[in-house]
């Protein structure tokens, strides 16, 4: 439905041959191989830099209460969404922004905001920040539920005997085998990074923007042989995916070759002290960025008019706050209703195959792959698309079908966080209770599910996180008639109001906040009296 | 046949008969059965849901269309109308043609443009309208003219737009009057002015404008582009835009993203010369907290490119009587007068008030008004749109020649 039209054939439009015009068109385009290498190169550097932040972090982290601290306060991150950060990471480094406003005047002597491009820089380094604040979250956890398995303390202990300093012996007897296994979350990352529509709206270039913004543009022109362009655009788009993620798995190769002698040659501290401050520096730069991100926008959403150089807004108002709620209830109840919705469903459906896998000891699931497509696919290349395909089938938009459309992103996530705990959960439990003489489904209900409880929330919190930050699935599989929290917040950012944009993004922020909260909360209050029994995670 | 098959298809049959009419598309000019259509139905307006105050209009304009002629509207809020046309595209694509998702666009200048050349709108209809007559089209051809477009009633006039400029008045004390000053005035004040990336409409605008003053009103721009010479007609517009350029915010390497951008870019202090389509805009943002209240509006001594929006139904919308009477009630003087008032929202309106009887035009006597909103008399300066196609070979021509820097 998008290959078609990127090769002429479109017959509402009139294209009724094949042909290669919207190729040329869009290779004539103005800033096209710009446009491309930003999408590329910002997704490889984004990964990079976001997977060095987490290796490092984890090398250097030593089960102290700084490590375990800084620890809790990356989980909550992942919650925030990503329109949310760009949000406020826009106003936090912008010239006229709060870093600046609570500098100035005293330590820079400016009157003035300075005219420097720093929010939509042209070589894409605001967009680049942005993503890392969130894929650093995403890609601790994903390594923090998959390092267990490998008993990392004992490797680093037998190598610490040897003489190896504590981070050296992490980095070169935890790491080749930790890999592994967060490779597909790195996949997912580097696929995110260069597809991003969202983020790159805010805080990336403008004069040529990113080519999954320019794609986006191009389907909503009101110039209609625009489509043909657009969809050629798409089909690009995905290629810029593929190429990315070839490049990273040779980069892979390359690295695995040059280490080998690294690996084995010996050197047991060097560096030691680098990477050990360096990981617990970088990880908490990144954390406090984006808490200040966050306390940008509380500050924007209560305040008065606020003068630059002024560090505190002159005047603090509730009215923002009080006239987006009345509007908003409709909005929070959809945005619920289909993230539960879907949320449960793909608990359901997930669990049912871990179960089916693990009673029958089936391997890893070799198709996991196919799981990830959703994730790896841009978005703007196939929901157009998906779109047409509903309509001609005569499915019409409606929140069944907006559902549906969540289920694609939300079962990955699930997936990925609660097969690592299935997988970790001693099957002896299941056996004994089997041996006692229940049927298998009981087994399942009074002893696998409870000890389970707290990853089965955690996992259900955060795909819960994944389906409100949808914006277009939900905008395009709805027909623009379910709306949620974050299409309220991108149709209120088009209208510039800092302050009201400010407030759709901190209720945005709120929710899976809450969904995060009764996650920790609830295996605390009903394993109260079994303490062996919570945080299974 | 058997008898349960014979009764399920006489039901089916019966039931079919019954909705039918209610299918086929209302006739506009029997209003009275376009009412008793209209009752109980659910109208999708899809309008840009970017301006709380619009978006709590549309609201109050849900509860009067609720209470006094049972519709339900609901408001789909965008933020770009281009979307509700892609959607209109992909469902006609899908062979879609009686049961849309979209029964009303607020819509104007290209996108009603692109709507009529694909065929994608029902119509004529707007001239039907019992409260159509109140804007007297023959003495104000702006309601019956989209971007020198003639409506041909498949569009119905809503709302007035033009082009109005705002500046810090405590950072500035002479701006500009004309777009030869505006050059003179940006190289005084470096990086305080910018107007959005094109092709934002806005933005678009203020080129359109540009042109109309540097090559003064040349009558090519209000009849279709001509290639040939469209370079010749525009030269003078990219000399000045040349110059223009190292003058403005950010040095021109980026430009705000739309016009209410400029507005957050002067409430950060970065800007302290913007303009915008709504006359009312600087006011209603000091109201707001979002600009100091030394803003001040003013509009250019030769005046300022103004339009008309407008409200237009999809060819295949199911609800199309809801979506008549609602467009009827948005031309009524109560909903009007409600629009125009500073305090909801301070849209100018399309009906004549002079023409207007005294009950109704009392509504529109406002005491309100506001330091940093327009004098009165400003607006009385206004040009004309010029066509469409202009519009898009500006834009093209602007990414051309600023696309990549």
């Amino acid at each position: 439905m998008v290959l078609l039209p990127a090769f002429g054939y479109l017959p509402v439009l009139g294209g009724n041959t094949f042909h290669l015009e919207a190729w040329q068109t869009l290779w004539a385009h103005a800033g096209l191989q710009r446009s491309v290498l930003l999408s590329y190169f910002s997704g490889l550097i984004t990964a990079l830099v976001a997977l060095f932040i987490v290796v490092l972090f984890l090398a250097a982290s030593q089960g102290t209460l700084l490590d375990r601290a800084i620890r809790r306060m990356v989980s909550p991150l992942l919650a925030i969404p990503h329109a949310a950060v760009a949000f406020g990471l826009a106003f936090l480094i912008a010239p006229s922004g709060l870093l600046v406003r609570w500098a100035s005047p005293g330590l820079t002597g400016w009157e003035r905001p300075p005219d420097l491009l720093i929010v939509n820089d042209p070589l894409g380094l605001a967009l680049m920040a942005g993503l890392i604040l969130k894929e650093v979250p995403f890609l601790l956890l994903m390594s923090l539920a998959a390092l267990p398995q490998l008993r990392p303390e004992q490797r680093v202990t037998v190598a610490r005997s040897l003489g190896y300093a504590p981070s050296i012996a992490w980095l070169k007897c935890v790491f080749p085998a930790l890999y592994p296994l967060i490779r597909l979350p790195v996949y997912a990352v580097i696929a995110y990074a260069t597809s991003v529509v969202d983020m790159a709206l805010i805080l990336g270039p403008t004069l040529p923007p990113t080519l999954s913004v320019s794609v986006l543009t191009w389907f909503n022109d009101p110039d209609l042989n625009r489509r043909f362009m657009a969809s050629a655009g798409a089909v690009l788009q995905f290629g810029v995916t593929l190429a990315a993620l070839l490049t990273w798995w040779l980069g892979e190769q390359g690295v695995k070759r040059l280490c080998q002698r690294w690996l084995a040659n010996g050197s047991r501290a060097s560096g030691a002290t680098a990477i050990a401050f360096g990981g617990r520096a970088l990880l908490l730069s990144v954390t406090l960025l984006a808490i200040s991100a966050l306390v940008g926008l509380v500050l924007f959403s209560v305040a008065g008019f606020w003068r630059f150089p002024d560090a505190l807004p002159g005047t603090f108002t509730l009215d923002h706050w009080l006239r987006i709620l009345p509007s908003v209830a409709k909005p929070l109840i959809n945005t619920l209703s289909v993230g539960l919705a879907a949320t449960l469903i793909a608990a359901v459906l997930v669990v049912a195959t871990l179960e089916h896998a693990a009673r029958y000891q089936l391997p890893a699931w070799r198709a996991q792959w196919l799981l990830y497509l959703p994730l790896i696919v841009p978005q703007v290349a196939f929901l157009f698309g998906l779109v047409v395909a509903a309509e001609s089938v005569a499915i019409r938009p409606q929140q069944a079908l907006v559902v549906a459309g969540h289920l694609l992103f939300v079962v990955p996530y699930l997936y990925l966080s609660l097969s690592e705990a299935y997988r970790r959960l001693d099957p002896r439990w299941f056996q004994v209770a089997l041996s006692l003489g229940v049927p298998p489904w009981r087994a399942f209900w009074q002893v696998r599910l409870p000890l389970l409880l707290a990853p089965l929330l955690t996992a259900c919190a955060v795909s819960l996180a994944v389906s409100i930050g949808q914006y277009l699935p939900t905008l395009l599989l709805g027909g623009g008639r379910i709306s949620t929290i974050t299409t309220e917040a991108v149709a209120m950012a088009s209208g510039g109001n800092r302050r009201l944009v400010a407030v759709l993004a901190l209720l945005q922020t709120l929710l899976p906040f809450i969904g995060f909260s009764l996650a920790l909360m609830i295996p605390r209050l009903v394993w109260a009296k079994r303490r062996q029994m919570r945080g299974a995670a | 046949m058997k008898p349960r098959t014979t009764l399920t298809t006489a039901v089916a049959t019966a039931m079919l008969s019954l909705a039918l009419p209610a299918m086929a598309a209302p006739d506009p000019t029997d209003w009275d059965a376009v009412l008793q259509a209209a009752e109980g139905q659910t109208v999708y307006w899809n309008a840009w849901g970017g301006d709380s105050r619009t978006n709590r209009y549309i609201a109050w304009v849900s509860e009067q269309m609720q209470s006094t002629y049972g519709v339900n509207v609901a408001h789909v809020k965008l933020d770009d109308t281009g979307s509700a046309v892609a959607r209109v595209l992909g469902e006609k694509q899908a062979g879609n043609m009686d049961d849309g998702r979209i029964d009303l666009i607020w819509i104007n200048g290209e996108n009603f443009a692109a709507m009529r050349e694909q065929d994608l709108l029902f119509g004529p209809f707007a001239e039907s309208l019992p409260n159509f007559a109140l804007t007297h089209p023959d003495e104000n051809p702006e309601v019956v003219t989209d971007f020198t477009l003639p409506t041909e009633g498949y569009e119905s006039p809503w709302g007035k737009a033009q082009i109005t400029f705002y500046y810090d008045s405590a950072q500035t004390e002479t701006p500009p009057q004309s777009i030869a000053d505006l050059l003179e005035w940006a190289k005084d004040n470096p990086g305080q002015f910018s107007y959005p990336r094109i092709p934002d409409f806005t933005g678009s605008t203020f080129l359109k404008q540009a042109l109309i003053e540097l090559s003064n009103q040349d009558d090519a721009l209000y009849a279709p582009v001509v290639e040939a010479e469209f370079a010749e007609i525009t030269a003078p517009l990219w000399d000045y835009l040349d110059e223009l350029h190292p003058h403005l915010w950010r040095s021109g390497r980026s430009f705000p993203e739309s016009g209410p951008n400029l507005r957050a870019l002067m409430s950060d202090g970065e800007l302290s010369l913007a303009f915008s389509f709504y006359p009312t805009d600087a006011a209603v943002a000091v109201m707001e907290y979002e600009l100091p209240e030394s803003v001040r509006s003013y509009v250019l001594e030769d005046g300022t490119l103004g339009n008309v929006h407008f409200v237009a139904i999809p060819f295949n919308s199911p609800h199309k009587a809801g979506a008549m009477a609602l467009a009827n009630f948005l031309l009524s003087p109560e909903a009007q007068a409600q629009k125009q008032s500073l305090s909801i929202w301070g849209d100018r309106t399309v009906l004549a008030v002079s023409r207007l009887d005294e009950n109704d035009k009392a509504l529109f006597e406002q005491g309100e008004s506001h330091p940093s909103a327009l004098p009165a008399d400003a607006l009385s300066n206004t040009l004309a749109e010029p066509h469409p196609s202009w519009m898009t070979a500006l834009q093209d021509a602007w990414l051309q020649r600023y696309g990549v820097n």
